[in-house]
Protein backbone atom coordinates (compact mmCIF):
# COMPACT_ATOMS: atom_id res chain seq x y z
CA UNK A 1 0.00 0.00 0.00
CA UNK A 2 1.16 3.51 -0.82
CA UNK A 3 1.51 6.11 1.89
CA UNK A 4 -1.76 6.72 3.75
CA UNK A 5 -3.52 9.88 2.62
CA UNK A 6 -4.92 11.06 5.92
CA UNK A 7 -7.85 13.42 5.37
CA UNK A 8 -9.51 13.09 8.76
CA UNK A 9 -7.64 15.69 10.81
CA UNK A 10 -10.88 16.83 12.43
CA UNK A 11 -11.13 13.37 13.98
CA UNK A 12 -7.60 13.40 15.32
CA UNK A 13 -4.06 14.28 14.27
CA UNK A 14 -0.64 12.75 14.32
CA UNK A 15 1.59 13.78 17.23
CA UNK A 16 4.22 16.16 15.88
CA UNK A 17 7.93 15.56 16.38
CA UNK A 18 8.26 18.78 18.31
CA UNK A 19 5.47 17.77 20.70
CA UNK A 20 6.84 14.28 21.15
CA UNK A 21 10.33 15.50 21.93
CA UNK A 22 8.95 18.04 24.41
CA UNK A 23 7.06 15.22 26.11
CA UNK A 24 9.79 12.57 26.21
CA UNK A 25 11.60 13.67 29.39
CA UNK A 26 8.30 13.68 31.27
CA UNK A 27 7.53 10.15 30.10
CA UNK A 28 10.93 8.85 31.16
CA UNK A 29 13.30 10.31 33.77
CA UNK A 30 11.17 13.27 34.87
CA UNK A 31 8.44 11.25 36.52
CA UNK A 32 7.91 13.36 39.61
CA UNK A 33 4.46 14.18 40.91
CA UNK A 34 3.90 17.91 40.38
CA UNK A 35 2.45 18.14 43.90
CA UNK A 36 5.64 16.82 45.51
CA UNK A 37 8.09 19.12 47.28
CA UNK A 38 11.38 17.59 46.18
CA UNK A 39 13.29 18.56 43.05
CA UNK A 40 11.73 16.31 40.40
CA UNK A 41 8.28 17.24 41.74
CA UNK A 42 9.04 20.94 41.55
CA UNK A 43 10.42 20.51 38.04
CA UNK A 44 7.22 18.79 37.00
CA UNK A 45 5.22 21.65 38.49
CA UNK A 46 7.34 24.15 36.58
CA UNK A 47 6.75 22.22 33.35
CA UNK A 48 2.99 22.44 33.87
CA UNK A 49 3.22 26.14 34.65
CA UNK A 50 5.16 26.63 31.42
CA UNK A 51 2.52 24.73 29.44
CA UNK A 52 -0.16 26.87 31.07
CA UNK A 53 1.68 29.99 29.90
CA UNK A 54 1.96 28.58 26.38
CA UNK A 55 -1.77 27.84 26.19
CA UNK A 56 -2.72 31.19 27.70
CA UNK A 57 -0.46 33.13 25.33
CA UNK A 58 -1.97 31.43 22.30
CA UNK A 59 -5.51 32.62 23.08
CA UNK A 60 -4.83 35.93 24.78
CA UNK A 61 -5.63 34.69 28.28
CA UNK A 62 -3.81 34.84 31.59
CA UNK A 63 -2.09 31.64 32.74
CA UNK A 64 -4.27 31.38 35.85
CA UNK A 65 -7.34 31.28 33.61
CA UNK A 66 -6.24 27.98 32.00
CA UNK A 67 -7.29 24.68 33.57
CA UNK A 68 -6.06 21.37 32.17
CA UNK A 69 -8.63 18.62 31.70
CA UNK A 70 -8.79 15.11 30.28
CA UNK A 71 -10.26 16.10 26.90
CA UNK A 72 -12.47 18.56 25.06
CA UNK A 73 -15.54 16.65 26.18
CA UNK A 74 -14.59 17.07 29.83
CA UNK A 75 -14.04 20.79 29.27
CA UNK A 76 -17.51 21.10 27.74
CA UNK A 77 -19.13 19.08 30.52
CA UNK A 78 -17.40 21.12 33.19
CA UNK A 79 -18.24 24.50 31.63
CA UNK A 80 -21.90 23.67 31.07
CA UNK A 81 -22.78 21.60 34.13
CA UNK A 82 -20.49 23.63 36.39
CA UNK A 83 -22.19 26.85 35.32
CA UNK A 84 -25.68 25.38 35.56
CA UNK A 85 -25.16 23.98 39.04
CA UNK A 86 -23.49 27.16 40.28
CA UNK A 87 -26.04 29.59 38.87
CA UNK A 88 -29.08 27.46 39.75
CA UNK A 89 -28.41 28.65 43.30
CA UNK A 90 -29.31 32.13 42.04
CA UNK A 91 -32.44 30.85 40.32
CA UNK A 92 -30.90 30.75 36.85
CA UNK A 93 -31.96 27.50 35.25
CA UNK A 94 -32.00 28.29 31.53
CA UNK A 95 -29.31 27.49 28.96
CA UNK A 96 -29.07 28.53 25.32
CA UNK A 97 -27.22 26.45 22.76
CA UNK A 98 -27.63 25.48 19.10
CA UNK A 99 -29.05 22.38 17.46
CA UNK A 100 -25.79 21.47 15.76
CA UNK A 101 -23.33 21.44 18.65
CA UNK A 102 -20.98 18.56 19.28
CA UNK A 103 -22.54 15.76 21.33
CA UNK A 104 -20.35 16.73 24.30
CA UNK A 105 -22.41 19.93 24.49
CA UNK A 106 -25.77 18.57 23.36
CA UNK A 107 -25.72 15.60 25.71
CA UNK A 108 -24.53 17.76 28.63
CA UNK A 109 -27.54 20.01 27.99
CA UNK A 110 -29.86 17.02 27.75
CA UNK A 111 -28.53 15.68 31.05
CA UNK A 112 -29.33 19.05 32.65
CA UNK A 113 -32.85 18.96 31.20
CA UNK A 114 -33.39 15.72 33.10
CA UNK A 115 -32.40 17.59 36.26
CA UNK A 116 -35.04 20.24 35.58
CA UNK A 117 -33.04 22.84 33.64
CA UNK A 118 -34.58 24.40 30.56
CA UNK A 119 -32.59 24.47 27.32
CA UNK A 120 -33.23 26.51 24.17
CA UNK A 121 -31.75 24.92 21.05
CA UNK A 122 -31.29 27.69 18.49
CA UNK A 123 -31.66 26.78 14.82
CA UNK A 124 -28.92 27.37 12.27
CA UNK A 125 -29.44 28.67 8.74
CA UNK A 126 -29.01 26.55 5.61
CA UNK A 127 -25.35 27.62 5.36
CA UNK A 128 -24.64 26.47 8.90
CA UNK A 129 -24.49 29.68 10.91
CA UNK A 130 -26.16 30.75 14.16
CA UNK A 131 -27.80 34.18 13.97
CA UNK A 132 -26.65 36.40 16.88
CA UNK A 133 -30.08 38.09 16.87
CA UNK A 134 -31.59 34.72 17.77
CA UNK A 135 -29.26 34.50 20.75
CA UNK A 136 -30.31 37.96 21.88
CA UNK A 137 -34.01 37.10 21.58
CA UNK A 138 -33.60 33.85 23.49
CA UNK A 139 -31.88 35.39 26.53
CA UNK A 140 -34.19 35.59 29.57
CA UNK A 141 -33.71 36.90 33.11
CA UNK A 142 -33.08 33.32 34.25
CA UNK A 143 -30.56 32.46 31.51
CA UNK A 144 -27.39 31.08 33.09
CA UNK A 145 -25.30 30.31 30.03
CA UNK A 146 -25.02 30.62 26.27
CA UNK A 147 -22.87 27.91 24.70
CA UNK A 148 -22.21 28.09 20.95
CA UNK A 149 -19.40 26.26 19.18
CA UNK A 150 -16.61 28.31 17.60
CA UNK A 151 -16.54 26.22 14.43
CA UNK A 152 -18.67 23.25 13.53
CA UNK A 153 -16.87 19.91 13.57
CA UNK A 154 -18.63 18.48 10.52
CA UNK A 155 -19.10 21.38 8.14
CA UNK A 156 -16.42 23.75 9.42
CA UNK A 157 -18.58 26.88 9.60
CA UNK A 158 -17.10 29.55 11.88
CA UNK A 159 -19.74 31.17 14.07
CA UNK A 160 -20.08 34.90 14.81
CA UNK A 161 -18.47 34.39 18.21
CA UNK A 162 -17.38 37.96 18.90
CA UNK A 163 -20.90 39.28 18.27
CA UNK A 164 -22.56 36.56 20.35
CA UNK A 165 -20.01 37.26 23.09
CA UNK A 166 -20.81 40.97 22.98
CA UNK A 167 -24.53 40.28 23.38
CA UNK A 168 -23.90 37.95 26.32
CA UNK A 169 -21.58 40.47 27.96
CA UNK A 170 -24.24 43.18 27.60
CA UNK A 171 -26.93 40.95 29.03
CA UNK A 172 -24.58 39.72 31.75
CA UNK A 173 -24.92 36.08 30.71
CA UNK A 174 -21.91 33.78 30.76
CA UNK A 175 -20.71 32.68 27.35
CA UNK A 176 -18.93 29.41 26.64
CA UNK A 177 -17.60 28.23 23.29
CA UNK A 178 -16.40 24.80 22.24
CA UNK A 179 -13.38 25.76 20.16
CA UNK A 180 -12.00 22.25 19.73
CA UNK A 181 -12.11 22.44 15.91
CA UNK A 182 -11.14 26.09 15.60
CA UNK A 183 -8.04 26.07 17.78
CA UNK A 184 -4.90 26.12 15.68
CA UNK A 185 -6.81 27.00 12.51
CA UNK A 186 -8.19 30.39 13.52
CA UNK A 187 -6.48 33.02 15.66
CA UNK A 188 -8.60 33.37 18.77
CA UNK A 189 -8.42 36.08 21.41
CA UNK A 190 -10.72 35.46 24.34
CA UNK A 191 -10.54 39.07 25.54
CA UNK A 192 -11.32 40.67 22.20
CA UNK A 193 -14.03 38.15 21.44
CA UNK A 194 -15.86 38.46 24.76
CA UNK A 195 -15.46 34.78 25.60
CA UNK A 196 -15.97 33.71 29.22
CA UNK A 197 -15.14 30.03 28.81
CA UNK A 198 -13.49 28.13 25.99
CA UNK A 199 -12.91 24.39 25.52
CA UNK A 200 -9.95 23.03 23.60
CA UNK A 201 -8.42 19.64 23.01
CA UNK A 202 -4.86 18.45 22.44
CA UNK A 203 -5.24 15.69 19.91
CA UNK A 204 -6.75 17.93 17.23
CA UNK A 205 -3.55 20.00 17.13
CA UNK A 206 -0.84 17.32 17.10
CA UNK A 207 -0.69 16.74 20.86
CA UNK A 208 -1.70 13.37 22.30
CA UNK A 209 -5.21 12.13 23.03
CA UNK A 210 -6.39 12.43 26.62
CA UNK A 211 -5.57 16.05 27.35
CA UNK A 212 -7.59 19.22 26.96
CA UNK A 213 -8.09 22.55 28.64
CA UNK A 214 -10.82 24.89 29.72
CA UNK A 215 -10.25 28.63 29.75
CA UNK A 216 -12.30 30.19 32.55
CA UNK A 217 -12.22 33.99 32.66
CA UNK A 218 -11.01 35.42 35.93
CA UNK A 219 -13.95 36.10 38.22
CA UNK A 220 -16.06 33.22 36.98
CA UNK A 221 -16.52 30.37 39.40
CA UNK A 222 -18.02 27.05 38.37
CA UNK A 223 -18.95 24.10 40.50
CA UNK A 224 -16.08 21.64 40.41
CA UNK A 225 -16.42 18.68 38.13
CA UNK A 226 -13.72 16.54 39.72
CA UNK A 227 -13.41 16.60 43.49
CA UNK A 228 -10.20 15.54 45.20
CA UNK A 229 -6.78 17.07 45.69
CA UNK A 230 -5.64 20.65 45.27
CA UNK A 231 -4.48 20.43 41.65
CA UNK A 232 -5.38 23.11 39.12
CA UNK A 233 -5.86 25.75 41.79
CA UNK A 234 -8.29 23.43 43.63
CA UNK A 235 -10.69 23.48 40.73
CA UNK A 236 -9.91 20.28 38.86
CA UNK A 237 -8.60 17.50 41.06
CA UNK A 238 -6.49 14.55 39.98
CA UNK A 239 -2.77 14.06 39.44
CA UNK A 240 -1.87 15.95 36.31
CA UNK A 241 -1.34 14.18 33.00
CA UNK A 242 2.13 15.68 33.06
CA UNK A 243 3.66 14.64 29.75
CA UNK A 244 0.46 15.28 27.81
CA UNK A 245 0.03 18.70 29.37
CA UNK A 246 3.57 19.55 28.31
CA UNK A 247 2.65 18.25 24.84
CA UNK A 248 -0.48 20.40 24.74
CA UNK A 249 1.52 23.49 25.67
CA UNK A 250 4.04 22.82 22.93
CA UNK A 251 1.28 22.07 20.40
CA UNK A 252 -0.49 25.34 21.20
CA UNK A 253 2.73 27.28 20.75
CA UNK A 254 3.52 25.50 17.47
CA UNK A 255 -0.01 25.94 16.12
CA UNK A 256 -0.04 29.67 16.75
CA UNK A 257 3.39 30.41 15.28
CA UNK A 258 2.77 31.60 11.73
CA UNK A 259 -0.86 30.51 11.94
CA UNK A 260 -1.96 32.88 9.17
CA UNK A 261 0.63 31.55 6.68
CA UNK A 262 -0.31 27.95 7.46
CA UNK A 263 -4.00 28.75 7.13
CA UNK A 264 -3.40 30.39 3.75
CA UNK A 265 -1.63 27.25 2.47
CA UNK A 266 -4.42 25.01 3.74
CA UNK A 267 -7.12 27.28 2.31
CA UNK A 268 -5.59 26.90 -1.16
CA UNK A 269 -5.46 23.11 -0.76
CA UNK A 270 -9.01 23.05 0.58
CA UNK A 271 -10.36 25.10 -2.31
CA UNK A 272 -8.70 22.91 -4.90
CA UNK A 273 -10.09 19.79 -3.24
CA UNK A 274 -13.54 21.32 -2.85
CA UNK A 275 -13.79 22.63 -6.40
CA UNK A 276 -12.44 19.40 -7.84
CA UNK A 277 -15.14 17.39 -6.09
CA UNK A 278 -17.90 19.87 -6.85
CA UNK A 279 -17.14 19.30 -10.54
CA UNK A 280 -18.81 15.89 -10.12
CA UNK A 281 -22.47 16.29 -11.18
CA UNK A 282 -25.17 16.26 -8.49
CA UNK A 283 -22.94 17.18 -5.59
CA UNK A 284 -23.35 19.96 -3.06
CA UNK A 285 -21.12 21.71 -0.58
CA UNK A 286 -22.44 21.50 2.96
CA UNK A 287 -21.87 24.67 4.97
CA UNK A 288 -21.02 28.14 3.69
CA UNK A 289 -17.82 28.78 1.77
CA UNK A 290 -16.96 32.03 3.55
CA UNK A 291 -16.23 31.89 7.27
CA UNK A 292 -15.23 28.28 6.99
CA UNK A 293 -12.30 26.44 8.55
CA UNK A 294 -9.34 26.28 6.18
CA UNK A 295 -9.26 22.54 6.83
CA UNK A 296 -12.85 21.50 6.12
CA UNK A 297 -14.50 20.07 3.01
CA UNK A 298 -17.95 18.52 3.41
CA UNK A 299 -19.72 17.38 0.29
CA UNK A 300 -22.82 15.33 -0.46
CA UNK A 301 -22.94 13.09 -3.49
CA UNK A 302 -26.52 12.39 -4.49
CA UNK A 303 -27.48 8.77 -5.03
CA UNK A 304 -24.87 7.10 -2.83
CA UNK A 305 -24.45 6.26 0.82
CA UNK A 306 -21.41 7.44 2.76
CA UNK A 307 -20.23 4.23 4.35
CA UNK A 308 -19.64 2.48 1.05
CA UNK A 309 -17.67 5.52 -0.06
CA UNK A 310 -15.49 5.41 3.08
CA UNK A 311 -14.83 1.69 2.67
CA UNK A 312 -13.68 2.21 -0.92
CA UNK A 313 -11.53 5.16 0.09
CA UNK A 314 -9.97 3.07 2.84
CA UNK A 315 -9.16 0.33 0.34
CA UNK A 316 -7.53 3.01 -1.80
CA UNK A 317 -5.44 4.33 1.10
CA UNK A 318 -7.50 7.41 1.96
CA UNK A 319 -8.87 8.01 5.47
CA UNK A 320 -11.98 10.21 5.68
CA UNK A 321 -15.31 10.36 7.49
CA UNK A 322 -18.99 10.68 6.69
CA UNK A 323 -22.21 12.01 8.16
CA UNK A 324 -23.89 8.81 7.13
CA UNK A 325 -25.92 6.96 9.73
CA UNK A 326 -24.00 3.79 9.08
CA UNK A 327 -20.82 5.29 10.45
CA UNK A 328 -22.41 6.69 13.57
CA UNK A 329 -23.77 3.45 14.99
CA UNK A 330 -27.32 4.78 14.74
CA UNK A 331 -29.70 4.77 11.81
CA UNK A 332 -30.02 8.53 11.63
CA UNK A 333 -27.66 10.58 9.54
CA UNK A 334 -25.70 13.45 11.08
CA UNK A 335 -27.72 15.89 13.19
CA UNK A 336 -25.56 18.67 11.74
CA UNK A 337 -26.55 17.92 8.15
CA UNK A 338 -30.20 17.58 9.11
CA UNK A 339 -29.94 20.92 10.99
CA UNK A 340 -28.90 22.75 7.81
CA UNK A 341 -31.92 21.26 6.09
CA UNK A 342 -30.48 18.39 4.08
CA UNK A 343 -32.98 15.62 3.28
CA UNK A 344 -32.05 12.28 4.88
CA UNK A 345 -31.17 10.70 1.53
CA UNK A 346 -28.61 13.38 0.73
CA UNK A 347 -27.25 13.53 4.28
CA UNK A 348 -26.47 9.80 4.05
CA UNK A 349 -24.24 10.47 1.05
CA UNK A 350 -21.95 13.01 2.68
CA UNK A 351 -18.19 12.96 2.91
CA UNK A 352 -16.04 15.02 5.27
CA UNK A 353 -12.42 15.56 4.32
CA UNK A 354 -10.39 17.48 6.87
CA UNK A 355 -6.92 18.73 6.10
CA UNK A 356 -4.00 19.23 8.44
CA UNK A 357 -0.43 20.35 8.71
CA UNK A 358 1.01 17.27 7.01
CA UNK A 359 -1.24 17.24 3.94
CA UNK A 360 0.35 18.05 0.60
CA UNK A 361 -0.64 18.83 -2.97
CA UNK A 362 -0.03 15.16 -3.76
CA UNK A 363 -2.66 14.16 -1.18
CA UNK A 364 -5.21 16.37 -2.89
CA UNK A 365 -4.20 14.94 -6.29
CA UNK A 366 -4.76 11.42 -4.99
CA UNK A 367 -8.15 12.30 -3.49
CA UNK A 368 -9.25 13.93 -6.74
CA UNK A 369 -8.15 10.87 -8.67
CA UNK A 370 -9.81 8.28 -6.41
CA UNK A 371 -13.05 9.89 -5.18
CA UNK A 372 -14.76 10.61 -8.55
CA UNK A 373 -14.14 7.02 -9.65
CA UNK A 374 -15.56 5.59 -6.41
CA UNK A 375 -18.62 7.84 -6.64
CA UNK A 376 -19.18 6.63 -10.19
CA UNK A 377 -18.82 2.99 -9.17
CA UNK A 378 -21.33 3.31 -6.31
CA UNK A 379 -23.76 5.34 -8.41
CA UNK A 380 -23.67 2.66 -11.11
CA UNK A 381 -25.25 0.21 -8.67
CA UNK A 382 -27.62 2.63 -6.93
CA UNK A 383 -31.37 2.55 -7.62
CA UNK A 384 -31.55 6.11 -6.27
CA UNK A 385 -29.01 7.29 -8.82
CA UNK A 386 -30.89 5.34 -11.50
CA UNK A 387 -33.90 7.59 -10.83
CA UNK A 388 -31.85 10.80 -10.62
CA UNK A 389 -30.14 9.98 -13.93
CA UNK A 390 -33.49 9.20 -15.61
CA UNK A 391 -34.98 12.51 -14.47
CA UNK A 392 -32.11 14.72 -15.56
CA UNK B 1 -15.85 -4.63 11.73
CA UNK B 2 -16.77 -6.60 8.60
CA UNK B 3 -15.76 -10.18 7.82
CA UNK B 4 -13.50 -10.90 4.87
CA UNK B 5 -16.50 -12.33 3.04
CA UNK B 6 -18.56 -9.18 3.55
CA UNK B 7 -15.68 -7.10 2.24
CA UNK B 8 -15.31 -9.41 -0.75
CA UNK B 9 -19.00 -9.13 -1.66
CA UNK B 10 -18.89 -5.37 -1.08
CA UNK B 11 -15.80 -4.83 -3.23
CA UNK B 12 -16.71 -7.39 -5.90
CA UNK B 13 -20.47 -7.55 -5.84
CA UNK B 14 -21.99 -10.45 -7.79
CA UNK B 15 -25.02 -9.97 -10.05
CA UNK B 16 -24.99 -6.19 -9.93
CA UNK B 17 -26.97 -4.21 -12.48
CA UNK B 18 -30.34 -4.14 -14.17
CA UNK B 19 -32.07 -7.01 -15.98
CA UNK B 20 -33.79 -5.85 -19.15
CA UNK B 21 -36.05 -8.91 -19.46
CA UNK B 22 -36.86 -9.28 -15.77
CA UNK B 23 -40.34 -10.60 -15.05
CA UNK B 24 -40.27 -9.94 -11.31
CA UNK B 25 -38.94 -6.76 -9.67
CA UNK B 26 -38.93 -5.91 -5.98
CA UNK B 27 -37.78 -2.73 -4.26
CA UNK B 28 -37.66 -2.26 -0.49
CA UNK B 29 -36.28 0.23 2.00
CA UNK B 30 -36.24 4.00 1.83
CA UNK B 31 -33.78 6.79 1.40
CA UNK B 32 -34.52 8.17 4.83
CA UNK B 33 -33.04 5.10 6.49
CA UNK B 34 -30.20 5.02 4.01
CA UNK B 35 -30.92 1.63 2.42
CA UNK B 36 -32.79 0.78 -0.77
CA UNK B 37 -32.54 -2.60 -2.50
CA UNK B 38 -33.99 -3.45 -5.86
CA UNK B 39 -33.97 -7.05 -7.08
CA UNK B 40 -34.64 -8.13 -10.67
CA UNK B 41 -35.65 -11.73 -11.37
CA UNK B 42 -35.88 -13.68 -14.58
CA UNK B 43 -38.16 -16.63 -13.85
CA UNK B 44 -38.64 -19.52 -16.26
CA UNK B 45 -40.75 -22.56 -15.33
CA UNK B 46 -40.77 -21.52 -11.67
CA UNK B 47 -36.95 -21.39 -11.65
CA UNK B 48 -34.88 -18.23 -11.15
CA UNK B 49 -32.65 -18.38 -14.20
CA UNK B 50 -31.14 -14.96 -13.69
CA UNK B 51 -31.04 -12.34 -10.97
CA UNK B 52 -29.57 -8.86 -10.64
CA UNK B 53 -29.62 -6.17 -7.98
CA UNK B 54 -29.19 -2.45 -7.50
CA UNK B 55 -28.52 -1.16 -3.99
CA UNK B 56 -28.20 2.23 -2.34
CA UNK B 57 -26.74 1.63 1.07
CA UNK B 58 -23.81 0.85 3.27
CA UNK B 59 -21.21 -1.86 2.78
CA UNK B 60 -23.39 -4.43 4.50
CA UNK B 61 -26.38 -3.56 2.33
CA UNK B 62 -24.34 -4.10 -0.83
CA UNK B 63 -22.78 -7.33 0.47
CA UNK B 64 -26.10 -8.82 1.64
CA UNK B 65 -27.71 -7.99 -1.73
CA UNK B 66 -24.83 -9.68 -3.52
CA UNK B 67 -24.90 -12.78 -1.30
CA UNK B 68 -28.69 -13.09 -1.38
CA UNK B 69 -28.71 -13.04 -5.20
CA UNK B 70 -26.01 -15.72 -5.24
CA UNK B 71 -28.06 -17.89 -2.89
CA UNK B 72 -31.21 -17.82 -5.05
CA UNK B 73 -29.69 -17.98 -8.51
CA UNK B 74 -30.77 -21.18 -10.26
CA UNK B 75 -33.15 -22.05 -7.43
CA UNK B 76 -36.87 -22.72 -7.75
CA UNK B 77 -39.22 -20.04 -6.46
CA UNK B 78 -40.29 -22.25 -3.56
CA UNK B 79 -36.66 -22.76 -2.56
CA UNK B 80 -35.95 -19.04 -2.87
CA UNK B 81 -38.89 -18.29 -0.59
CA UNK B 82 -37.30 -20.33 2.19
CA UNK B 83 -34.23 -18.08 2.21
CA UNK B 84 -34.00 -16.34 5.58
CA UNK B 85 -32.01 -13.31 6.55
CA UNK B 86 -30.16 -15.55 8.99
CA UNK B 87 -28.95 -17.73 6.11
CA UNK B 88 -27.60 -14.62 4.35
CA UNK B 89 -25.83 -13.53 7.53
CA UNK B 90 -24.29 -16.98 7.99
CA UNK B 91 -23.17 -17.15 4.38
CA UNK B 92 -21.34 -13.85 4.95
CA UNK B 93 -19.64 -15.16 8.13
CA UNK B 94 -21.70 -12.79 10.24
CA UNK B 95 -22.63 -9.11 10.33
CA UNK B 96 -22.24 -6.52 13.09
CA UNK B 97 -25.48 -6.31 15.16
CA UNK B 98 -26.39 -2.84 13.82
CA UNK B 99 -26.25 -4.23 10.28
CA UNK B 100 -28.62 -7.16 10.73
CA UNK B 101 -31.45 -5.04 9.30
CA UNK B 102 -29.61 -5.07 5.96
CA UNK B 103 -30.02 -8.84 5.76
CA UNK B 104 -33.72 -8.51 6.63
CA UNK B 105 -34.01 -6.03 3.80
CA UNK B 106 -32.36 -8.50 1.38
CA UNK B 107 -34.81 -11.24 2.34
CA UNK B 108 -37.73 -8.85 1.92
CA UNK B 109 -36.44 -7.62 -1.45
CA UNK B 110 -36.39 -11.17 -2.80
CA UNK B 111 -39.88 -11.92 -1.47
CA UNK B 112 -41.17 -8.66 -2.96
CA UNK B 113 -39.67 -9.52 -6.36
CA UNK B 114 -41.22 -13.00 -6.27
CA UNK B 115 -44.59 -11.50 -5.30
CA UNK B 116 -44.28 -9.14 -8.26
CA UNK B 117 -43.61 -12.11 -10.53
CA UNK B 118 -46.77 -13.88 -9.32
CA UNK B 119 -48.82 -10.69 -9.64
CA UNK B 120 -47.66 -10.34 -13.25
CA UNK B 121 -48.73 -13.93 -13.84
CA UNK B 122 -52.22 -13.08 -12.56
CA UNK B 123 -51.69 -15.07 -9.38
CA UNK B 124 -52.44 -13.58 -5.95
CA UNK B 125 -49.02 -13.70 -4.23
CA UNK B 126 -50.23 -13.32 -0.65
CA UNK B 127 -51.03 -17.03 0.03
CA UNK B 128 -47.64 -18.04 -1.42
CA UNK B 129 -45.29 -15.27 -0.28
CA UNK B 130 -47.08 -14.04 2.84
CA UNK B 131 -47.36 -10.47 4.08
CA UNK B 132 -44.62 -8.25 2.78
CA UNK B 133 -42.75 -5.60 4.65
CA UNK B 134 -41.74 -3.12 2.03
CA UNK B 135 -39.95 -0.88 4.51
CA UNK B 136 -37.09 -1.34 6.93
CA UNK B 137 -39.57 -2.22 9.63
CA UNK B 138 -37.14 -2.65 12.47
CA UNK B 139 -35.44 0.64 11.93
CA UNK B 140 -35.93 3.37 14.50
CA UNK B 141 -35.09 6.36 12.37
CA UNK B 142 -38.58 7.83 12.10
Amino acid sequence: MDKLVYLDNSATTKISESVLSAMMPWLTEQYGNPSSLYTIGREAKAAIDHAREQVAAAIGAKPREIFFTGCGTESDNWAIKGTAHRLAQRGKKHIITSVFEHHAVLHSCQALEKEGFEVTYLPVDSEGYVNPADVEKAIRPDTALVTIMYANNEIGTIQPIKEIGRICREKKVWFHTDAVQAIGNVRINVEEENIDMLSLSGHKIHAPKGVGALYIRQGIFLDNFMDGGAQENRRRAGTENLASIVGLGQAMEDAHQGLEEKAARLTALRDRLMDGLLAIPHTRLNGGRDNRLCTNVNISFEGIEGEGLLLWLDMSGIAASSGSACTSGSLDPSHVLLAIGLPHGIAHGSLRLSLGRYNTDEDVDKALEVIPAVVEKLRAMSPVWQRIAQNS
Amino acid sequence: MYSAKVMDHFANPRNVGELADANGIGEVGNEKCGDIMKIYLKVENEVITDVKFMTFGCGAAIATSSMATELIKGKSLSEALTLTNQAVVEALDGLPPVKIHCSVLAEQAIKTAIADYYTRQGIDPTPIVGELKSDCHDCDCH
